[in-house]
């Protein structure tokens, strides 16, 4: 087992968070800024506002111009990744230890005052109307988005394009991206973390100097509901004829994080759809049948209830076969059951892959940042076997239980194939 | 820093060791000097197929027992064909490393290629391929790299044409995994939590009984005809967005204009790296470069990149747009040109070079962040060229003066030499829809997870 993590936790007065961990197998250091300000914040009729503010918040500041920060971060090799999930708004990225200061003022510089100029607005607009554009002629992306769209009914914010339509996009002002940064870009909405090559004490100064003097009120509280209950099964059909495959989309509501049931749950779902080539429905689609060069099962439980989704890429003559060999599966998962060795093999590759998950700066920072969204603690690495060894062969099957029923599955089915 | 161990063995496996003491993992990479080169008319595919039946169970790992044989380390395993190679890996705990140096050695001499797993795999790879097609942004790349190649194998696809996936048999399969799975055409390589001189004993003796052969032929291609004029490819197919790719013949790593390539490429889009196993998977830092600068900050183009790929023989270099949504693939091309050729008169800045060398030293820091990543440098490098290239890469790139990028650029960017590809979308159900034919998937590194 590796050495704790134990990273160095400090809130600062204005409410920003840093945790801070020295590695020195690289001289190098991976900074992952996040605040709560992710999709789920979107406003009502503003769908694919928070996406466009991560295209353009690093494009000028009341400070520096956008071609200044071009060539702030490429003159040092640094690659600014600004990512947007259901909950969270980050700005990612890994410098040269020598560069740290620098690097950390321009992205706290970034995150505190961005001027949204207009010009820029409207470039940033036609690279999103493209990108939502790909997506739209992407069989894998439409079957995603519509399985969420059947989960997640509005007014709920998962069932949403975290881009957008073209339609919306194109009508967003610098005005209304200005409010929402106001409301959301908050010091208590942003947690910092420096994992590498630079001591807890520098990485806290440092912080403490980009950060510390930025003063905004807490932005109000997100309340996210829980999704409808699905009563009964459910299928659609996105005919895309110009494509050679089909993307099979098919899920269910699942749990929140914060669940009692989490470890149980995320070890049946290992068994069921990740482990080696996608556990027993790799085993059965891809091994013995041959049919997919794809398949597997995700459980995204996050601040409400995620989905937990099977997804798998197949030719169009076996879409019948592979939603009934998805439909066999889960039906012998509810049934007869995981066995214990099923069980006992997943933990096991959780637990032993610790270490490996946890080689790199940069995933180390991502494993802190979400570690902080759920309030699992410092010790979280620690403590993570053991949360995961007192998961039971029965929990495991009531989870699976629980969460998974042909009966009540919603399922989408994008490209070259019009139904049954 | 350790230095690396290296030794060959006596039936010819080279064999490198490098200590890295920074987690409690190791990871052992098994290379092979077969790829999509090597193959011939009939059994396009063949390389790539053989990578998928070499995780199918040997003499000695039951089919039954492949599953869970690294997992229960808390490891992962995985494997790629390329052009020029065929590369297979496991990283886990140090207490793993003999039970991984079993696998690739059963994986070298043991491989059992049953005919139901060859049969099954068929479709699995013919899905994969059609997985491929349903990205225009791949089509276009095979379509251009087939039409820049007319004689060199570098033209066929890594996953195959789809009539040589339908026909091939299992005695193909096995008599290809035969001729080339075998101890003097391969480079073993171990870096991790591990002693060097432990970690030799044990490759020995798994190793050392698996015989030498010369049953293949000698590594022989077609070189590449000088091309003597522009070639251009156009796909009119069903689509929603545009995609623009120029394709020009360049250097192997082993030419001394490789490195002034690999700037004036770091000038012009970003710079990558050299690992092709991890540096691609991080977007360059390319807000400054030239054609992020004349195509995206212009609203021509809603991304652009570039690819200078370190090979065993010349491959290409190959600049990407996507065209943003209204703009004309010509305008685009047209910009993309503009800037190709005032970078070819050599309008190089001091201040770009020292950037891009900048750039270029900190990706070779971020790129060995990990016992996988620096164990794939040494065993890629062996296999195309000598594993030395990657610790000479930061004194080679130190030297590359303006002059250089000049004389390379001179020399590569002309308009003889160069493939435009488009791809030009036809809105989906209009009246000259066109369906997809069998295109199989490009000339890119074909992952098996």
């Amino acid at each position: 087992m590796a050495t704790a993590l134990a990273p160095a936790r400090t809130r600062l007065d204005n409410g920003v968070v840093l945790l801070a961990k020295q590695t020195t197998a690289t001289p190098a250091v991976a900074i992952n800024l996040a605040i709560r300000a992710g999709s789920a914040a979107d406003p009502a009729g503003g769908e694919g506002m928070t996406w466009l503010l991560s295209r353009v918040i690093d494009r000028g500041t009341a400070a520096r111009s956008a071609g200044a920060i071009a060539e702030a971060l490429d003159g040092r090799g640094v690659t600014l990744a600004i990512g947007v999930t259901r909950h969270l708004f980050s700005l990612v990225c890994t410098c040269l230890a020598d560069d740290f200061d620098p690097v950390l003022d321009l992205l706290a510089d970034v995150v505190t005052s961005p001027s949204l100029p207009d010009a820029e607005m409207a470039t940033r607009k036609g690279e999103v109307v493209t990108a939502i554009r790909q997506d739209e002629d992407n069989p894998a992306v439409r079957a995603t988005e519509a399985l969420m769209a059947l989960l997640y009914p509005p007014p709920h914010p998962y069932g949403r394009r975290t881009k957008g339509s073209v339609a919306l996009v194109e009508g967003f002002t610098r005005d209304r991206l200005a409010r929402l940064y106001a409301e959301r870009f908050t010091p208590s909405a942003l947690t910092a973390v420096v994992v590498g090559d630079i001591e807890t004490g520098r990485a806290r100064e440092a912080a403490a100097r980009a950060f510390g003097g930025w003063r905004r009120p807490a932005a109000p509280p997100l309340a996210v509901p829980s999704p409808p209950p699905v009563s009964g099964r459910r299928r659609i059909v996105v005919p895309m004829m110009n494509k050679a495959q089909a993307d099979i989309a098919y899920g269910f509501t699942a749990i929140r994080r914060s669940d009692p049931d989490y470890y149980a749950c995320w070890l049946m779902n290992h068994a069921l759809g990740q482990y080696a080539l996608g556990g027993r429905l790799g085993d059965s689609i891809r091994e013995r049948q041959g049919m997919a060069y794809y398949v597997s099962s995700a459980l995204d439980a996050n601040v409400a209830e995620g989905p937990l989704t099977i997804r798998a890429g197949v030719s169009p003559a076996n879409v019948e076969r592979a939603v009934a060999s998805i439909d066999e599966e889960l039906s012998h998962v509810r049934g007869e059951g995981l066995t214990p060795r099923e069980v006992e093999a997943s933990r096991t590759y959780l637990i032993g892959s610790i270490p490996r998950a946890l080689e790199t700066n940069a995933a180390i920072a991502g494993f802190l940042q979400t570690s902080e969204l759920f309030g699992l603690g410092e010790d979280y690495d620690v403590r993570l076997p053991g949360l995961l060894r007192a998961v039971t062969v029965d929990a495991a099957n009531a989870a699976a239980r629980r969460l998974v029923d042909p009966d009540r599955a919603t399922i989408v089915v994008a490209g070259p194939y019009e139904g049954a | 820093m350790i230095p690396m161990r290296a030794t060959t063995l006596d039936n010819g496996l080279k064999v490198l060791v490098q200590e890295e003491h920074t987690a409690p993992l190791v990871s052992v990479w098994c290379w092979y000097k077969v790829g999509s080169k090597d193959e011939g008319p009939g059994l396009t595919g063949i390389s790539h197929w053989c990578e998928h039946m070499n995780f199918k169970g040997t003499r000695n790992i039951p089919r039954d027992e492949v599953k869970g044989i690294i997992e229960q380390f808390g490891g992962t395993w995985n494997g790629y064909t390329w052009i020029d190679q065929t590369a297979y890996l496991e990283t886990a705990s140090r207490d793993a490393l003999d039970r991984m140096l079993f696998i690739e050695a059963e994986r070298m001499a043991n491989g059992l290629y049953h005919p139901d797993d060859c049969e099954s795999e068929r479709t699995v790879i013919i899905s994969e391929l059609q997985g491929g097609e349903n990205d225009p942004d791949q089509l276009l790349d095979q379509e251009l790299t087939a039409t820049a190649f007319k004689a060199h194998p570098y033209r066929n696809p890594t996953i195959g044409w789809l009539s040589d996936l339908q026909t091939m048999t299992r005695d193909d399969l096995y008599g290809y995994y035969r001729a080339h799975y075998v101890p003097n055409r391969a480079t073993l390589v171990v870096v991790g939590d591990v002693e060097a001189d432990e970690a030799l004993r044990l490759v020995d003796r798994r190793f050392r009984p698996i015989p030498a052969s010369t049953a293949a032929a000698p590594r022989r291609a077609t070189i590449e005809p000088e091309q003597t004029g522009e070639r251009r490819v156009t796909l009119r197919r069903d689509g929603t967005t545009g995609y623009l790719k120029i394709g020009y013949h360049a250097p192997a790593v082993t030419d001394p204009q490789f490195y002034p390539l690999l700037l004036l490429d770091a000038v012009l889009t970003g710079a990558k790296g050299l690992n092709l196993w991890s540096s691609f998977r991080v977007p360059p830092p390319q807000r400054s470069a030239r054609l992020y600068r004349a195509l995206v900050e212009r609203g021509l183009a809603s991304s652009i990149s570039g690819a200078l790929l370190p090979t065993a023989e010349p491959f290409l270099y190959v600049v990407s747009a996507t065209a943003t949504a209204g703009v004309p693939l010509a305008d685009v091309e047209a910009a993309a040109l503009d800037e190709l050729e005032r970078v070819r008169r050599g309008l190089i800045t001091d201040a770009e070079l020292a950037k891009a060398k900048t750039q270029l030293r900190a990706r070779l820091v971020f790129e060995s962040d990990s016992v996988t990543n620096i164990a794939h440098q040494l065993g890629y490098f062996e296999t195309i060229a000598e594993a030395r290239v990657i610790a000479d890469a930061p004194a080679r790139i130190g030297t590359v003066t303006l002059h250089d990028i000049g004389a390379a650029a001179q020399a590569m960017l002309t308009a003889a030499n160069r493939t435009i590809g488009w791809f030009d979308p036809l809105a989906p159900g209009g009246p000259d829809a066109a369906r997809p034919g069998p295109i199989a998937r490009p000339a890119a590194a074909a992952f098996r997870a």
